[in-house]
């Protein structure tokens, strides 16, 4: 069979969906459509659904829906699939899927990949579509031999018929013509094969030899090169500009503008680069103007002293046990996180080729389906005609959730009418973004003397995120809206979030990781219109720094050992509890030279929980990190070496934050231009990474972020120990 | 016009001879393992070797190139025919998001060819220009580390069997 056109029903056969219990994916209106599947079917190859095909020569692919940007996404869903399919993951062709509403995030209910979530939303599903696949195989086997199906086994790619083998691929004729069995009985977790198991990596050869394709490396014949030159402060229009010298230079071929800014198009990239810099162009002044980053501090921290923050969350009577508790019982402290980029090394850049009824994207987009909502806002066309050609990522972290660069080359490439490829430069990327928000946090707490707290109240103040990103996205999301509307809806989120409800990406994490018998989280939003959007962990990026230097304050005034205290405050979570407690002793087994000092820290988010310790000195005013021993629970670890991988790779993406991490701002302007003044942690500077995985056959939960939050207190909590100065700023910077 | 080889192939550029290494690679001789990470030298995405010397090309001149041997991740292995350290790569699974990976594997071959039992420290000078913003360092220099180590212990058999 070489299907192409499978229906919705068909596919929620194929994937047990149908009366399994599962949630099934609900497409927003307008958001997705049902078209044929964006597979390319090779020679009798077999689709039996959105995510495999199967051909003659026994060669299976994966049609991976989310995107790999590093996290292992493509090994860890190849290995899932390929648990209750019977085969080996390493032998599989895995690709990126096209945009097609069968993709959905069963969560997100779009088209895409962030939070941490693939693994822990797949997990189910796609070891349903493996074990029906695997079923409707053994019926077409049992049919061509004549043999009872339940007198069939498989191994790893083969049905198995006392000591002969058949590999699947003869049976796929028959499969195509049968009915796809639904919800088939999964594995039990004690005879997986493949899950739990260390893997190399699906996509290491590509990634080591040059051949993997990253958005960048488009090469569509015809194509042009295109930059934009943008405002310094954020968002301001273009009030007139000279191309006088730009127009006439080398291989330039037009000078456009766009919402953005100007763009330079020229026959290479190099002349587009150059001729970008004869642009002379004066930009509006606009109230973020004004700002700098001591100003931005300033607004945080009065926005908190005002006191008129909305509530978020509460438990019990904070005030009650405040007023109950000894004065010198209580704690106060104002910790404070900076503004951050994401840095991905592939700058941000999108190759397009619109034609008369059909447009093809070339780019690496965390959000896939938003991409070609895009597109189908800005060319008119309709959304079957619409293909996004999703790459591997060089890296995400959040950068790629946003969609400007897709407004951008669609803008270019309808005022050219050439295929066209759009390159940011690092300068655009760390002056023109969208940043981790500034944060201020003030935290209260009383402890009775056995480290039991006993009221808490957690206030932040800073920018929200998700009515920005809500903006951001909404022209993706429902492409059919007229403009008038979606800004109406993009200006109540706006209002939502600025005065009544609370995001919960500004606050998570300010309370979660412990059981506390009162609490009161609220927040003061303050936006100084700087564009901001998620990062690698989000809230919990700053939260946990503020929470986790606390809890070692309360120790210290408690005169209490910090993971003692801590424990004493998880009698509701088991999990992290244990988790700590491993940690613990760990610490408590380390021999340090004289000179180096622990520091130790947990927090529990994206439904994973994680403690960190770190092994710090400090020599003239220099931090210095050695080592950092994590312990994880992330529930089953499909593959422990990707998970051990993620946790190193969130150690040295935190510790670059908690070192050097600060976006700064002058007249509006974002000061940092490229790695000389936003430097990342380098192979010398980098410290030894030790992972624990607790063992454990619970459902996987994420590990793409929650390495990151604990890093920064725990470094803070050594370098207290090593210097008595508690750091309360990041990035961390001794007096 | 400049001539220079690329990977052991000659060939000739005639555009402006001013233009970074790194897009004539790229954009004329459409070989796209090497990346564009910072265009100023500063993140070593864009390493290439010129004559066995690793370079940051997105700031070097085409015009340098002249009359010498350019080589890229392309020519120093490929998936049928692999470096020993590519295989190292594959081994400790080091790629997470992989785009500095030609950059860190070209200059560890320098290194390499250069110091072929490399220690921890020669390591660490060697690749300190070369940034991955995912972490992937522990697993590089592991992956190095082996290849120098095997190198090491050739070294020892083969002075061993010397004397």
């Amino acid at each position: 069979m070489s299907d192409q056109t499978l229906s919705r029903r068909h596919f929620l056969k194929a994937s047990g969906m149908v009366g399994g219990g599962i949630v099934v994916a609900v497409a927003l209106p307008g958001c997705a459509f049902k078209g044929p599947h964006p597979i390319e079917v090779t020679d009798a190859g077999f689709v039996p659904n959105a995510f495999l095909q199967i051909t003659p020569d026994n060669q299976v692919t994966f049609y991976c829906p989310s995107d790999e940007m590093g996290q292992g996404i493509r090994t860890g869903l190849a290995t899932i699939v390929g648990e209750e399919l019977d085969v080996n993951p390493a032998t599989m062709l895995v690709k990126a899927a096209g945009s097609h509403e069968d993709y959905n995030n069963p969560e997100f209910r779009v088209q895409g990949t962030g939070g941490s979530n693939a693994v822990r939303v797949f997990y189910e599903p796609l070891r349903q579509v493996g074990a029906d696949t695997r079923a409707l195989l053994l019926n077409a086997a049992s049919l061509d031999l004549g043999i009872p199906a339940d007198q069939l086994l498989t191994a790893d790619g083969f049905i198995v018929v006392g000591d002969r083998r058949y590999p699947y691929g003869d049976f796929v004729e028959t499969a195509s013509s049968l009915e796809m069995p639904i919800a088939t009985e999964l594995k039990a977790p004690s005879s997986f094969r493949y899950i739990g198991a260390d893997a190399p990596r699906v996509d290491a050869l590509a990634k080591a030899t040059g051949t993997a394709n990253f958005g960048i490396d488009a090469d569509v014949p015809g194509m042009v090169y295109a930059v934009v030159v943008r405002p310094p402060v954020a968002g301001a229009k273009a009030l007139n500009f000279d191309d006088s010298t730009a127009r006439v230079a080398p291989g330039v071929l037009a000078v456009v503008p766009v919402s953005s800014g100007v763009a330079v198009v020229a026959e290479r990239y190099w002349q587009a680069n150059q001729a970008a810099k004869k642009l002379t162009i004066d930009w509006e002044e606009t109230p973020l103007s004004m700002v700098t980053s001591e100003q931005v501090r300033q607004d945080l921290s009065a926005a908190l002293e005002a006191d008129d923050d909305t509530e978020s969350t509460r438990e019990g009577d904070p005030e009650k046990a405040f007023a109950d508790a000894d004065a010198g019982a209580i704690l106060e402290a104002d910790y404070y996180a900076p503004f951050l980029a994401h840095a991905p090394m592939e700058p941000l850049n999108a190759t397009l080729r619109i034609t008369e009824d059909s447009a093809d994207l070339w780019t690496g987009v965390q959000f896939v389906g938003a991409a070609q909502g895009v597109l189908e806002r800005l060319t008119g066309l309709p959304r079957g005609n619409i293909k996004i050609h999703n790459q591997f990522l060089g890296g995400g972290f959040g950068r790629r959730a946003t969609l400007s660069h897709i407004v951008e080359v669609a803008e270019i490439a309808l005022s050219v009418d050439k295929p066209v490829q759009l390159l940011w430069s690092r300068e655009d990327d760390l002056r023109h973004g969208f940043y981790r928000p500034a944060a201020m946090m003030k935290i209260k707490a009383a402890a009775d003397n056995e480290g039991q707290i006993t009221a808490w109240q957690a206030r932040r103040s800073g920018a929200n995120i998700s009515a920005q990103t809500f903006k951001n996205a909404l022209p993706g999301v429902l492409p059919n809206l007229p403009t008038g509307l979606l800004n109406g809806l993009a200006g109540a989120m706006d209002y939502v979030f600025n005065n009544w409800a609370v995001d919960g990406s500004s606050v998570e994490g300010l309370h979660e990781t412990y059981s506390l018998p009162s609490y009161q989280v609220s927040h003061a939003s303050v936006d100084h219109g700087l564009p901001t959007t998620f990062w690698r962990s989000v809230g919990h990026s700053y939260t946990s720094f503020a929470v986790e230097s606390m809890m070692d304050e309360l120790a210290e005034a408690k005169q209490l050992d910090p993971v003692a205290l801590r424990l004493k405050n998880l009698k509701d979570k088991p999990r992290m509890q244990n988790v700590v407690a491993k940690a613990g002793e760990l610490m408590a087994a380390m021999t340090v030279p004289a000179d180096h000092h622990l520091g130790f820290a947990a927090h529990s988010s994206f439904g994973t929980d994680v403690a960190q310790i770190a092994e710090v000195s400090v020599s003239e005013g220099q931090i210095r990190v050695h080592k950092v021993t994590c312990v994880v629970d992330c529930g089953l670890a499909v593959n422990p070496d990707i998970v051990t991988a993620q946790l190193e790779g969130a150690v040295m993406f935190a510790l670059t934050a908690a070192l050097y991490g600060s976006i700064d701002l002058d007249g509006g302007a974002v000061v940092q231009s490229n790695f000389h003044n936003y430097p990342i942690l380098r192979m010398n500077e980098s410290p030894a990474v030790d992972v624990v995985i607790i063992e454990s056959t619970t459902p996987p939960t994420g590990i793409g972020e929650p390495g990151v939050p604990p890093l920064a207190p725990a470094v803070a909590n050594a370098v207290y120990r090593a210097t008595g100065q508690r750091l309360r700023d990041l990035p961390l910077q001794l007096a | 016009m400049i001539t220079f080889s690329l990977n052991g192939e000659l060939v000739h550029f005639n555009g402006d001879p001013s233009t970074p290494l790194l897009w004539v690679i790229r954009d004329d001789f459409k070989l796209k393992g090497s990346k564009f990470g910072c265009g100023a030298g500063l993140c070593g995405a864009c390493t290439m070797h010129l004559d066995g010397t690793a370079m940051k090309t997105c700031v070097l001149p085409v015009a340098a190139a002249a009359d010498k041997a350019v080589t890229t991740i392309e020519g120093l292995g490929n998936p049928e025919d692999l470096h020993p350290l590519q295989t190292a790569w594959i081994e400790h699974n080091v790629p997470q998001c992989g785009y500095c990976q030609s950059g860190q594997i070209m200059a560890a071959a320098a290194l390499i060819a250069d110091k072929p039992s490399a220690s921890s420290e020669d390591v660490d000078n060697a690749m300190s220009g070369n940034i991955c913003r995912c972490g992937c360092y522990p697993r590089i220099k592991a992956a190095i580390m082996s290849v120098a180590a095997s190198a090491l212990s050739y070294d020892a058999a083969a002075a061993e069997a010397n004397s």
